[in-house]
C-alpha cells in the first residue's frame, strides 16, 4: 500500500494499475484469511459440538449417578447401576502398556533409519512400517485372538506367572490364570499397533535435523549416541513428544483391536493378566442392545469421558512441554 | 461438464425411481441377529415365488423393539418377549415364529460332546463363580465315568446385548434363587466371572482359545465350530443332548394357549426329551396399523414362512413352529391385527 505512494507522478498509469493489483491482492488476501479462519473454527465447532452432544445425551447417567459414574466400578444392566470405573482404568492402563512398548521401539526404528542403516535398507523398513500402519484394527484383533493369544497362554504367561509373579510389589501385576486374554495381551496388541504412528513422525522429525550440526559434533568427536542423545533429540523434542501423543490418542481410542483380546469384563483386577474392559470396548458392545434410557445415556457419557481422558492426557502433554522448554530458557 | 451433470441427473432420477417401485412391494423388519440367517433364507425363497422382497436389518433385538416402536420398520424381531401391558402401550402385537436353542459348550480335553452331564443348579454355580474347578464334587457327582481333572473351569460369556443372554439368564434365574437374586436376567447382565466374546463367534472363538472354558452359544454356532456341548438335565429329570428333536419337545410342551399375545419365554420347559433351554423368535407388529397394504403382505409372508418354511428352518438348524402353535399364531393374527 505505501508502494504507491512513493512512486512519481509520471508513472501514474503504472501507479494506478498497482493500485488496483494491490486493492484485489488485498481483497484476495483478506477473503483467503477468512477461509483459514473459517477452517479453524469448524475444527472447534465439530469438537466443541462432539462434546456437547456427548454431555447432553449423557446428563442422565451424570444427574442419576453424580460422581459414583467415574467413582464406581459397578456395571449392573438389570439393576441398573453403571459406573465407569473399570472401563476407564482399562483404557488407561492398556495405553501405558501400549506406551511403555511402543516408545522404546520406535525411538529404534526412527533413529536406525535416520541415523546408522544404509540406504538401500531404508526404503523396504519405511514401507513395511507404513503398511503397518495401513493394516485395519480389525485384523490386529484377529491376529490378536487367534495367533497371539495361543501364544500368549502357552509360552509367555506361564512363565510370566513364574518368574514375576512372586516378585515382591509388582508380583500382584503378574499373578494369574494364563488365560491369554486380558490386560497385557491388550496393552502388547496395541502397542504393536500404534508403532508406526510413532515411528513415521518420529522419523520425519528426525530428518530435519540439519546434516551441519550433527557433522559438527561428529568432527567434535561424539559418538552415534552422543550425536542422537545431545543433538538430534533436543532439536526436535517437541515433535517428538507430539508424536509420541498422537500415538497415545490413537491407543486410548483404539476399539476393534482391544474388544478381541481385552476379555470385555466389567471386574477391576490388580493383575495385568485377568480381562477387564476399555471405554471404546464397551461402547462397541453394547450400544446396539441397551434397552433402557439410563443405560443408553451410560454408554453416552462414556464417550463423553474418553473424551475428557484423551483432553486431560493431552494437557499434560503440552504443560510437559511447556516446562521443558522453560528450564531451558526458551 | 454439462454430460458430467446429465448423466448424474439420470442416474439420480433412476435411483429414485428403484427406490419408489421397491417401496411399493418390499417390506422390512429389523432386530434379532439370532433369526437373521432364517429370515433372510425365507426372504429369497419367498422373493423368487411371490417377487415380494423382505429386507431384515438384523440390528440387535433391542434395536428391533426400538424401530418398531418407532414405526420405521414393517415388523420387529425381538428373541425377548415382551409383556403384554408393553405391547398394548405400544400399539403392538406379538407372535413366535421359529424355535432354537442355546447349547452350554465346553473346552475339555478328551470330553466327547454331550458326555458332560449337568444340571441347571451346576450351570448357575459354574456361571456364579461358586464352582469353580472342573473337579468339584457337584459336577463329579454327576459325570461318573469322566476324568475331570482339577483345573480351573474359565468362564465365557456374551459381551455385548444379546436374545440368547436373555434365554440364558432367564433358564437360570428359574432354576437358582441365588443367580435371580444376585444377577437376574436380561439381553446385558452383571457377569459375577469370565470373559466377554462379542457375539455368538466371539464366545466360539474364546472357548476354543482357552483351555478348560465353558461358555454358552446357539446350536449352529456349536455345530458349525465342531465344539463340545454338554447334556442337560430338563424339569422332568431327564438328561438330554440339545438338537433340533429337543428343542421341538421344548417349543411343543410349552402351554402357549394361556400365554396372552404369546407372552412365554420356553426354557426350563415340561416334557421327557425337552430341552431346558430353548428359545422362540418373536416378531412385533403393530395392531392398527398406518399401512394397511404393507401388513398385508408382511402377514402373507409370515403364514408362507410358518407354513412352508420348516425344510429351510431344519436345513439352518433352527426348529419350525409346531403345527398347533402355528394354527394359534393364525388365529391371534385374525382377532388381533386389523
Amino acid at each position: 500500500m505505501t508502494v504507491s505512494a512513493t512512486v512519481s507522478p509520471a508513472l501514474g498509469a503504472e501507479a494506478a494499475q498497482a493500485r488496483d493489483r494491490s486493492a484485489s491482492e488485498t481483497r484476495q488476501d483478506s477473503l483467503f484469511r477468512w477461509v483459514l479462519l473459517g477452517a479453524a473454527t469448524l475444527v472447534l465447532l465439530v469438537l466443541g459440538g462432539a462434546a456437547l452432544s456427548m454431555l447432553w445425551g449423557g446428563r442422565l447417567a451424570f444427574q442419576t449417578f453424580g460422581w459414583h459414574f467415574i467413582l464406581s466400578d459397578d456395571w449392573d444392566p438389570v439393576g441398573r447401576h453403571f459406573g465407569a470405573f473399570v472401563p476407564i482404568y482399562g483404557t488407561l492402563v492398556s495405553s501405558a502398556i501400549a506406551m511403555l512398548i511402543a516408545v522404546p521401539v520406535s525411538f529404534g526404528i526412527a533413529l536406525f533409519l535416520t541415523e546408522i542403516a544404509p540406504g538401500w535398507l531404508q526404503g523396504p523398513i519405511a514401507a513395511a512400517i507404513e503398511l503397518l500402519a495401513g493394516i485395519p484394527s480389525i485384523i490386529y484383533g484377529m491376529w490378536g485372538l487367534f495367533s497371539f493369544v495361543p501364544f500368549m497362554s502357552d509360552y509367555v504367561l506361564p512363565w510370566v506367572n513364574d518368574h514375576l509373579g512372586p516378585a515382591p510389589w509388582i508380583g500382584v501385576l503378574f499373578r494369574g490364570p494364563p488365560l491369554g486374554i486380558g490386560m497385557l495381551t491388550a496393552g502388547i496388541v496395541l502397542g504393536i499397533m500404534v508403532i508406526p504412528f510413532i515411528s513415521s513422525v518420529m522419523r520425519d522429525v528426525f530428518r530435519t535435523v540439519p546434516a551441519s550440526l550433527k557433522e559438527s559434533a561428529y568432527a567434535l568427536g561424539s559418538t552415534t549416541w552422543e550425536v542422537v542423545w545431545k543433538v538430534v533429540l533436543p532439536y526436535t523434542r517437541s515433535a517428538v513428544v507430539g508424536g509420541i501423543f498422537l500415538g497415545l490418542g490413537r491407543a486410548l481410542g483404539e476399539t476393534m483391536a482391544v474388544t478381541f483380546v481385552l476379555g470385555n469384563a466389567h471386574q477391576l483386577s490388580a493383575s495385568l493378566l485377568m480381562p477387564g474392559n476399555s471405554i471404546a470396548a464397551t461402547i462397541a458392545n453394547e450400544f446396539t442392545e441397551a434397552d433402557s434410557d439410563l443405560y443408553l445415556s451410560s454408554l453416552i457419557a462414556l464417550g463423553f469421558l474418553l473424551f475428557v481422558v484423551t483432553l486431560i492426557v493431552l494437557a499434560i502433554a503440552r504443560l510437559m512441554l511447556h516446562n521443558l522448554a522453560r528450564r531451558e530458557g526458551r | 461438464m454439462l454430460e458430467h451433470t446429465v448423466r448424474w441427473l439420470a442416474l439420480a432420477i433412476a435411483g429414485t425411481t428403484i427406490a419408489g417401485s421397491a417401496l411399493a412391494t418390499d417390506i422390512t423388519g429389523a432386530g434379532s441377529t439370532f433369526v437373521y440367517p432364517i429370515l433372510s433364507q425365507w426372504s429369497a425363497d419367498y422373493s423368487a415365488a411371490t417377487g415380494v422382497k423382505v429386507n431384515y436389518q438384523s440390528i440387535g433385538s433391542g434395536g428391533g423393539i426400538a424401530q418398531i416402536k418407532a414405526a420405521t420398520v414393517d415388523f420387529g424381531a425381538s428373541d425377548k418377549p415382551l409383556d403384554p401391558d408393553e405391547l398394548a402401550q405400544a400399539g403392538l402385537a406379538q407372535f413366535p415364529i421359529v424355535i432354537g436353542g442355546v447349547v452350554p459348550v465346553v473346552n475339555m480335553e478328551g470330553v466327547e460332546p454331550g458326555k458332560l452331564k449337568l444340571t441347571g443348579p451346576v450351570l448357575a454355580d459354574i456361571f456364579l463363580g461358586k464352582i469353580q474347578k472342573w473337579g468339584d464334587p457337584a459336577i463329579a457327582a454327576l459325570n461318573p465315568g469322566l476324568k475331570l481333572g482339577g483345573a480351573a473351569i474359565s468362564v465365557v460369556h456374551r459381551s455385548d446385548g444379546s436374545g440368547t443372554t436373555f434365554n440364558f439368564a432367564n433358564y437360570l434365574s428359574k432354576v437358582s434363587d441365588e443367580w435371580k437374586s444376585k444377577v437376574g436376567e436380561g439381553t446385558s447382565i452383571q457377569w459375577p466371572v469370565g470373559v466377554g466374546g462379542k457375539g455368538n463367534e466371539g464366545v466360539a472363538a474364546y472357548v476354543k482359545q482357552i483351555k478348560n472354558s465353558i461358555g454358552y452359544v446357539e446350536l449352529a454356532y456349536a455345530l458349525q465350530n465342531k465344539m463340545s456341548y454338554a447334556s442337560m438335565k430338563n424339569r422332568a429329570g431327564n438328561f438330554v443332548e440339545p438338537s433340533l428333536e429337543s428343542f421341538q419337545a421344548a417349543a411343543s410342551n410349552a402351554d402357549w394357549t394361556k400365554a396372552k399375545d404369546f407372552h412365554l419365554v420356553i426354557t426350563d420347559a415340561a416334557g421327557p426329551n425337552s430341552w431346558p433351554i430353548a428359545a422362540s423368535v418373536f416378531v412385533l407388529m403393530y395392531r392398527q396399523p398406518k399401512d394397511a397394504d404393507h401388513t398385508k403382505t408382511t402377514l402373507g409372508f409370515f403364514k408362507w414362512a410358518l407354513e412352508k418354511g420348516q425344510a429351510q428352518a431344519k436345513a439352518l438348524d433352527y426348529v419350525a413352529s409346531p403345527d398347533a402353535l402355528v394354527k394359534q399364531v393364525e388365529a391371534y393374527w385374525a382377532s388381533t391385527i386389523k
